[in-house]
């Protein structure tokens, strides 16, 4: 294996530093790192960068098996290289669903052979996601995919004695269970946030009741059976303000919030564009707002892409015939740094924590997640906060284009990842590995 | 503008010129000879995702007056069975030289869809798109209202004019809405609260759920359609319960000023929400709206193909 | 520019054309005068004053909006439309006297033979027009011609009438700069 010395960069606390990686671990850490091989170690410029660890995605939707056409686990790797992303969690709704033991190893060995981040597939609640039945979660705990994260994310789980029970039952293996709350009977056939916008627009509406209805519900039912509940893709002010409350009371609740509801809101709907269709939906900029503040304080613990992979057709269409969701991997340090960091509402060690540390925690993905240590897996993300850069749906790494961020600048980037010591992306540009990706 | 997809993008002075074109041309339609030749050569399709036999007929009688040539597509399509898709069925008529696009569709916001999408190049025109707007109703609604209040010119300032029934899911209500503000007329929407639209309180309009009282103070009531499906979906109990509270009986017709005109869009649900005496009264001008509606739309087609953009890039 | 006719010289021709047209038909009886908007209407509005001064007698005015006929519309922006105004009794039957500022391709009077069309069947229709400066593209004549002006292709000629324009007068410009 080779051997790299970073040099140039600052850690998240602002200190200058060399750091040598040799044998998949970070090796020194230091203002001039001693280790006499560092000499002959590959070097990697990064002035004017700062050296993180990697970034972990506790949601992302990978599509394979079954919809390979629109990503498959090795382009959804190199999307999440792209995004300085050594670790991400794979949805469950894929075709078969992940609700067995067997597809959920199919997917971790899929994960394996593209070798260019940890992924972790998620497994479902419920049999099929049809919201009934609990899926085999013990198998999949105990499976080689080691599964923790349970969710029927796309759906909801609705019946509360079908949750109620999910979350006693993985009590047992200390797994989370990551609820997508949007009741069902309030969203038939809803197309975007309700509010005076919808209904000009005449799109039948997704009112944030629906969504915070169903987090009250599980943060209450979470504490009454004492077992730890993870929120999906919060997106109201609302949710927020519950989310908060459940914490002060020492409920065990986690919440993430996608990088496309720190900065988009729901005014792109009068384009009528389906590349802004997504659920949930986007909502009013009062609701920004609050994520920020959520996400800046610790209400929210991280961010988490929701990465949706869609082919053409499925969005070249009119609004109510196009599919849910937006691509959001390579994007994702480059929003946060917009929203958060340049408007100086978190530092960086909290985007480390929200981005690296704190989803690492609730998967239990035990490698990543670190502050760059000694000994510990060279996972690295090497940014530069003032390399802007323009995005373009024809140069994406995932094999679909459906990013509604085409055209926008942003003013930072990933410079280069490291994932167990090997570089998957240099210079900001996939790094072609020796077989062959 | 190079399309017609709202009536919330007219200005006032579009709004009054293409009312004033549709007074030429119903004059003309009352002629002997219904046919002119200003559009002779131009290729308009109907492309009807949605069935609409009245709408369409309309479209082509418009069409054919100025001799132009008219393509009937009828796709089925909707947002369950992808069907024939937009994308496809618009390129493809544009391989076949369509000069405007005549678009209605289920899905809100199709017509603005086709228009900002390159898959074809002349003029959009929306008639009818999901619950968002149908301008060409609204402009035959009120060319209707300004004939017989304001002696066919102008506008319809200081006229009130109520829109009774299922606002919540009615493009119809929206354009008008926007248009009959636009002409300087007051609104009141009648409906039972389940069918006003939330954020309603914040258009321009009051809102009121008493038919009774509104009656006596309006010059034109539209009554719109409610379809019994909605009774599924929990917005109101029971045909009957609606007809007694919204029905426009013939009770309710004497609580009408004398001048005041009854309308209705078409098609009419008989017996829920309106009578046949009140549809049949001497005051309905439904079926007028039906022939003005050709003189309005051949103001349309006229403005938007017959001539050529001026300084601004402007059709209209 | 100059000034191809004055205010007088207007006036006379005008006088001098309703004696024409009473004379060519027999008198005042089977006449109709449509003009054609916007300045030919105010001249046969003139022209319909002078034939009462003459004989007594009114003879019925309509205007013509020969714009949904006009050949040329996807050239220029379009016009607010003028509505026609039919003259009184209508013109079946009747002997059509076509009013016109310039006479120049022909193609407006083209375009207002078939808008007439649609009105009724005329037993005849004749042409007065106020300048008549050459370049036709249609075989049109006018049968009652103010002035004959024969103009270049790069001259312009204006007519300016007082209903509308605060004076009369007929200007001949070059337009060429």
């Amino acid at each position: 294996m080779t051997d790299y010395l970073i040099d140039g960069g600052v850690l998240a606390d602002g200190k200058k530093a060399q750091v040598f990686i040799s044998g998949g671990r970070i090796v020194e850490i230091d203002h001039v790192v001693a280790n006499p091989n560092a000499v002959n170690a590959v070097r990697v410029d990064a002035h004017g960068c700062l050296i993180l660890p990697g970034f972990v995605d506790i949601h992302t939707h990978l599509r394979e098996p079954g919809r390979e056409d629109s990503e498959t686990v090795e382009s959804g790797s190199r999307a999440a290289a792209k995004g300085g992303f050594t670790a991400v969690s794979a949805m469950a709704n894929t075709f078969p669903v992940a609700d067995t033991a067997g597809v959920v190893e199919q997917v971790y060995a899929l994960g394996q052979a593209a070798g260019l981040c940890d992924v972790f597939p998620i497994g479902a609640v419920t049999q099929g996601l049809a919201g009934q039945a609990l899926a085999e979660l013990g198998a999949m705990a105990d499976s080689k995919a080691r599964v923790r994260i349970f969710s029927d994310d796309g759906n909801c789980v609705f019946d509360p004695i079908v949750m109620r029970r999910a979350l006693e039952y993985v009590k047992k293996f200390n797994g989370v269970i990551a609820q997508h709350a949007q009741d069902p009977q309030l969203t038939k056939d809803a197309q975007m946030n309700e509010g005076f916008l919808s209904s000009r627009l005449g799109m039948k509406g997704w009112p944030s009741v629906a969504e915070e209805s169903i987090i009250a519900r599980d943060v209450l039912l979470a504490d009454h059976v004492q077992s730890r509940l993870h929120v999906c893709h919060v997106t109201t002010s609302g949710g927020v303000d519950i989310i908060r409350w459940a914490k002060a009371r020492g409920i065990q609740v986690s919440a993430e919030v996608t990088p496309h509801h720190l900065l988009l809101t729901e005014e792109l709907a009068t384009s009528y564009d389906p590349i802004y269709k997504v659920n949930p939906p986007l909502r009013t900029e009062k609701d920004v707002m609050a994520l920020r503040e959520g996400l800046a304080d610790g209400t929210i613990d991280v961010v988490a892409t929701d990465h949706a992979p869609h082919s053409a057709e499925s969005k070249e269409c009119e609004w109510q015939a196009a599919a849910f969701g937006m691509l959001g991997l390579e994007t994702a340090f480059s929003i946060v740094q917009a929203t958060m960091i340049d408007t100086k509402m978190m530092t960086w060690s909290d985007l480390v924590d929200r981005m690296s540390t704190a989803p690492a925690l609730i998967g239990g993905y035990s490698d990543h997640g670190h502050s760059l240590r000694v000994g510990s897996s060279a996972h690295v993300a090497i940014v530069n906060p003032t390399r802007a850069w323009q995005v373009d749906r024809d140069l994406v790494a995932s094999r679909s284009k459906n990013t509604p961020y085409h055209g926008m600048e942003f003013p930072g980037s990933v410079v280069a990842t490291f994932f167990r010591g090997v570089p998957t992306v240099l210079d900001s540009k996939l790094v072609r590995t020796n077989n062959g990706n | 503008m190079r399309h017609l997809l709202s009536s919330a993008d007219l200005s006032y002075a579009q709004a009054v010129k293409i009312l004033d074109t549709a007074q030429e041309m119903a004059r003309i339609s009352e002629g002997p000879v219904k046919k002119l030749p200003t559009l002779r050569g131009r290729t308009i399709v109907n492309l009807f995702f949605e069935d609409s036999t009245r709408t369409r007929i309309s479209f082509e009688a418009a069409a054919k007056r100025l001799s132009a040539d008219v393509i009937n597509f009828s796709a089925k399509g909707s947002s369950t069975s992808k069907g024939e898709s937009l994308k496809d069925t618009a390129q493809t008529l544009q391989a076949m030289g369509a000069d405007a696009v005549i678009l209605r569709h289920s899905a809100s916001g199709a017509a603005q869809r086709l228009a900002s999408s390159h898959w074809t190049t002349g003029s959009v025109i929306n008639a009818g798109d999901g619950t968002h707007e149908h301008p060409t109703q609204a402009l035959l609604d009120a060319f209707t209202i300004r004939k017989h209040l304001r002696g066919g010119t102008g506008d319809l300032r200081g006229l009130t004019v109520a829109i009774v029934g299922d606002i919540l899911h009615s493009r119809v209500a929206r354009s008008n809405i926007h248009l009959l503000n636009l002409l300087g007329a007051q609104v009141i929407l009648v409906a039972p609260p389940t069918l006003i639209p939330l954020g309603a309180e914040k258009w321009s309009v009051q809102i009121s759920y008493d038919l009774d009282a509104v009656l006596p103070l309006v010059d034109a009531v539209m009554m719109l359609r409610v379809q019994q499906e909605r009774m599924n979906d929990f917005f109101f109990p029971t045909a009957r319960e609606y007809s007694h509270y919204y029905g426009l009986n013939s009770d309710r017709l004497k609580l009408m000023k004398p001048t005041s005109l009854i309308m209705h869009p078409g098609p009419m649900n008989r017996g829920l929400e309106i009578t046949a005496e009140s549809a049949d009264s001497a005051r309905s001008v439904i079926l007028e709206q039906v022939t003005n509606g050709v003189s309005v739309r051949m103001a349309v087609l006229y403005l938007l193909l017959a001539g050529a953009p001026n300084e601004d890039g402007e059709l209209i | 520019m100059s000034v191809a006719l004055s205010a007088v010289d207007i006036s006379r021709a005008l006088t001098r054309i309703a004696h024409e047209i009473l004379e060519r038909n027999g008198g005042p009886d089977s006449i109709v005068l449509m003009g054609i908007p916007t300045r030919g209407a105010f001249l046969a509005s003139r022209l319909a004053n002078s034939i009462a001064g003459i004989e007594g007698r009114e003879v019925p005015v309509g205007t013509l909006d020969i714009t949904l006929h006009r050949d040329d519309l996807r050239l220029r922006p379009l016009r607010a439309l003028v509505p026609t105004m039919t003259p009184l009794g209508g013109i079946e039957g009747r002997n059509v006297i076509l009013v016109d500022d310039v006479l120049f391709s022909g193609r407006t009077i083209r375009a207002a033979l078939d808008a007439l069309g649609e009105i009724g069947r005329p037993k005849s229709v004749q042409l007065a027009a106020l300048v008549d400066r050459g370049h036709r593209e249609l075989p049109i004549r006018a049968d009652y011609v103010g002035k004959n002006l024969p103009t270049s292709k790069a001259q312009s000629v204006k007519v300016h009438l007082s209903e509308i324009d605060g004076v009369d007068e007929v200007l001949v410009e070059s337009t060429e700069g």
